[in-house]
């Protein structure tokens, strides 16, 4: 009997095994298949839309010569740069904003603390774009929307403006940082100027990173504000709204291959980015000083 | 932690912690003259620029609100009352239009104004304040600080001034002001058939409200289904991803699995594509004649002819936006969860052994509390993001399939969708500010009865 144990064991271990692999095989093909089916499409060569097959006939290079040929009423290009400039813009801005706000929250004690973290919580709890129609009047009294090249700068500042709001992370981040190290400064006579700058800034590169590249990838994804605010103005789309105008009826049958291809041109910098990041990803949300 | 708290505050007395109404009362004459003229006090005191500061701001308030201000609070109260009318012009020979009033114009203007009024009533308070300080200093026999002195404390004790300044504006401009603009829509006849400048718009007070929560209207027809769907959706959005990314990452995680990194590297690669990319892409995925119907009939699991309307049939809209929206959701789950995994002490699992439990009962009496404990507040974020999930549903199926029941909304429209729709698309501004605001409630209670309760609202220096 004794001797009998271990194999059956070891045979019941090796089915269980073999079965979760297989599991996972399936679940993650489930999970390729779509990202396949992208690539698959960006290198059709055959025309229109659905066809009724999915591995293509024949393969092409034309849906990216397409996408960035600079004729026709839909330029890739110039959205690219677009977006370019709007995400560097108020990455930068959004940055600032969030670290100053989340040292504040984290580090200083003042009478209107408490308060302000209240009215801020609340503020966060309306709907985004709810006040988009009123956002984009006060644009249009500032004379921000005159000029194609004025709504991306007003585009940037919409992204930014309110990005204080959102510094619950980065002050999470913040309160992990030992308060030692600040009292020690304090007694070498630092102010507190001082501290955020030369102490707590470098102490946080990570959170820095996080902050930096999720307010870089928004001007990409969103799709709600650049589409109020930059209207028919097809020349100073942003990607999101360009792609999305791609797969309207008026373009579909001409640029659904395309459409895939610019899919796969947007894609290519975020994963990259996304598995460069991973790391500090996992860390600036975990906190600096581990326990 | 008590302690620590003390020595923070290390300045003895702090003019900025006394407020308006102590200063106001306990003050001398000239403090309580320097609610009127500004700065006076601080000028009597030599300290000359803090002073005329504060003056010049004055000068500037009464030249503005003189100029501007008192015509624009007049027409927040009528919201105008000249109409644009349509003359004929004999000269010329064609119809011209007078310059009416535009109401959006008076609302904005007149929140403005509002708000200006508010900074300068702060302006005033800090003007009292600053006086009674300079008095008490004064009484002292202390120095007083001079100008330079003022510069120099934005950079210690008062920098959280110096850094909220910018995130500050920012939001009053781009948040505040729009968000009151808004809310005030919500009580006028803001809607198609009053679009200024060609009409003008009026409060009606409750109006939209009670329209909207009546019995039988065709708002209220809409609005309920809506409300309701919308939650079913958040549930089962947020429960599914919880519990299938969890139970993912514990199939990663366990001892026999090899090829950890690879699986893990399959599943994030869906996070790293855009979400309006797989999104965009899923939509063409279930259309009637795409590739998931296709693959459906070349594997002969249903016929030719028929196609299965993933995305135009109202209840199975509803299920493929649930299982797209797992498809997205799954690996951050799993991501996140991975390493609370790793958190719990092994330990537990040994006894466990010992005690003779198998897999599931570990994972219902451990596993599964362990992970709620430390994600309840992850989960309730979750769900109120997915309740405000607006990418999700307008990207995949617009809110679609279109219904002739409801007030401009589809079958599986959330309130955020239909909010949406009635403002860009069909300008019913009042309808859109009324479900921004019971969008707002719902949030706030559910974050109040939530936030309260979370260990890191009650003690958030438990680390420090």
């Amino acid at each position: 009997m004794k001797n009998n144990m271990k194999p059956s064991g070891r045979t019941k271990k090796f089915i269980s095994n073999s079965l979760v692999h297989i599991g996972l095989a399936i679940v993650g093909f489930i999970w390729i298949l779509p990202i396949v089916f992208i690539i698959l499409t960006s290198f059709r060569q055959e025309e229109g839309t659905y066809k009724s097959y999915i591995i293509p006939k024949v393969l092409t290079l034309a849906n990216y010569k397409n996408l960035f040929a600079t004729d026709g009423s839909l330029v890739f290009t110039k959205w690219f740069f677009n977006t370019l400039c709007v995400a560097a813009v108020s990455c930068i801005l959004s940055a600032f904003f969030v670290l100053c706000v989340a040292y504040v929250f984290s580090r200083l004690r003042f009478r209107m603390r408490k308060k302000l973290m209240n009215i801020a919580l609340i503020l966060g709890m309306f709907p985004g774009f709810m006040s988009m129609i009123a956002v984009y009047y006060i644009l249009k009294g500032l004379g921000f929307l005159e000029a194609g090249q004025l709504k991306l700068v007003a585009l940037a500042l919409v992204y930014s403006a309110g990005s204080g709001l959102g510094f619950y992370i980065a002050k999470g981040f913040f309160d992990t940082i030992p308060k030692t190290i600040d009292e020690a400064a304090y007694i070498d006579g630092a102010t507190k100027w001082d501290v955020f700058t030369k102490i707590t800034i470098p102490l946080s590169k990570p959170i820095i990173v996080n902050t930096l590249l999720t307010s870089f990838m928004a001007p990409w994804v969103d799709y709600i504000f650049a589409k109020v605010i930059l209207g028919q103005d097809r020349e100073y789309y942003t990607v999101a709204i360009g792609l999305w105008t791609m797969l309207q009826k008026e373009f579909i049958q001409y640029y659904y291959t395309t459409f895939f291809a610019g899919c796969i041109i947007i894609s290519i910098p975020s994963v990259i980015l996304f598995i460069f990041i991973q790391k500090f990803y996992v860390e600036g949300v975990s906190g600096a000083v581990k326990g | 932690m008590a302690g620590k708290k003390q020595t923070t505050s290390i300045k003895p007395v702090d003019p900025y912690g006394i407020d308006f109404g102590t200063a106001f009362i306990s003050g001398n004459v000239i403090t309580k003259l320097s609610a009127v003229i500004l700065g006076l006090g601080n000028i009597l005191c030599k300290q000359l620029i803090r002073g005329l500061i504060y003056l010049a701001l004055e000068c500037a308030y009464i030249i503005f609100m003189l100029s501007f201000g008192i015509g624009a609070i007049k027409n927040l109260i009528t919201l105008g009352t000249k109409t644009q009318v349509e003359v004929f012009n004999e000269a010329k020979q064609i119809y011209e239009y007078t310059v009416g009033d535009n109401s959006m114009l008076c609302l904005l203007y007149g929140v403005i104004i509002i708000f200006v009024t508010l900074l300068f009533i702060g302006i005033l308070t800090s003007s009292v304040k600053s006086a009674y300080h300079s008095q008490k200093l004064k009484e002292a026999g202390k120095p007083l600080p001079r100008f330079i002195d003022d510069l120099g404390s934005l950079r210690h004790e008062k920098l959280h001034n110096t850094l909220l300044f910018f995130p500050i504006i920012g939001v009053i401009c781009f948040t505040i002001i729009p968000l009151v603009f808004i809310i005030l829509i919500a009580f006028t006849n803001y809607d198609q058939k009053h679009q200024p400048p060609g009409n003008l718009f009026d409060w009606v007070g409750f109006d939209n409200f009670t329209s909207m929560f009546k019995l039988g209207g065709v708002l209220s027809n809409t609005f309920w289904p809506v409300l309701q769907w919308t939650f079913i959706w958040a549930i089962f959005s947020t429960f599914s991803c919880f519990i299938l990314g969890m139970l993912l990452a514990i199939v990663i995680n366990r001892e026999g699995t090899r090829y950890k990194g690879f699986w893990r590297f399959i599943f994030v690669l869906s996070i790293a594509v855009p979400q309006f990319v797989s999104l965009l892409t899923m939509s063409t995925f279930f259309n009637a004649s795409g590739p998931m119907n296709v693959m459906l009939k070349s594997l002969g699991i249903i016929s030719a002819g028929t196609t299965i309307p993933f995305l135009t049939n109202p209840l199975l809209a509803k299920i493929t936006i649930i299982c797209v929206n797992i498809w997205i959701g799954v690996p951050f789950t799993m991501l996140s969860t991975t390493g609370i995994l790793n958190n719990i002490p092994k330990d537990l699992y040994e006894a466990a052994k010992v005690d003779g439990a198998n897999v599931i009962v570990t994972f219902f009496k451990i596993t599964l509390p362990y992970m709620l404990f430390i994600m309840t507040p992850a989960l309730i974020t979750a769900f109120v993001g997915n309740i405000n999930n607006f990418n999700v549903i307008f990207l995949l199926t617009g809110g679609g399939p279109q219904s002739i029941d409801y007030y401009y909304a589809g079958k599986t429209d959330l309130l955020v969708t239909w909010l949406y729709k009635l403002t860009v698309t069909n300008k019913e501004y009042n309808i859109g500010a009324v479900i921004g605001i019971i969008i707002f409630v719902i949030l706030a209670t559910l974050s109040l009865i939530t936030y309260r309760h979370t260990g890191s609202y009650k003690d958030e220096e438990a680390f420090q």
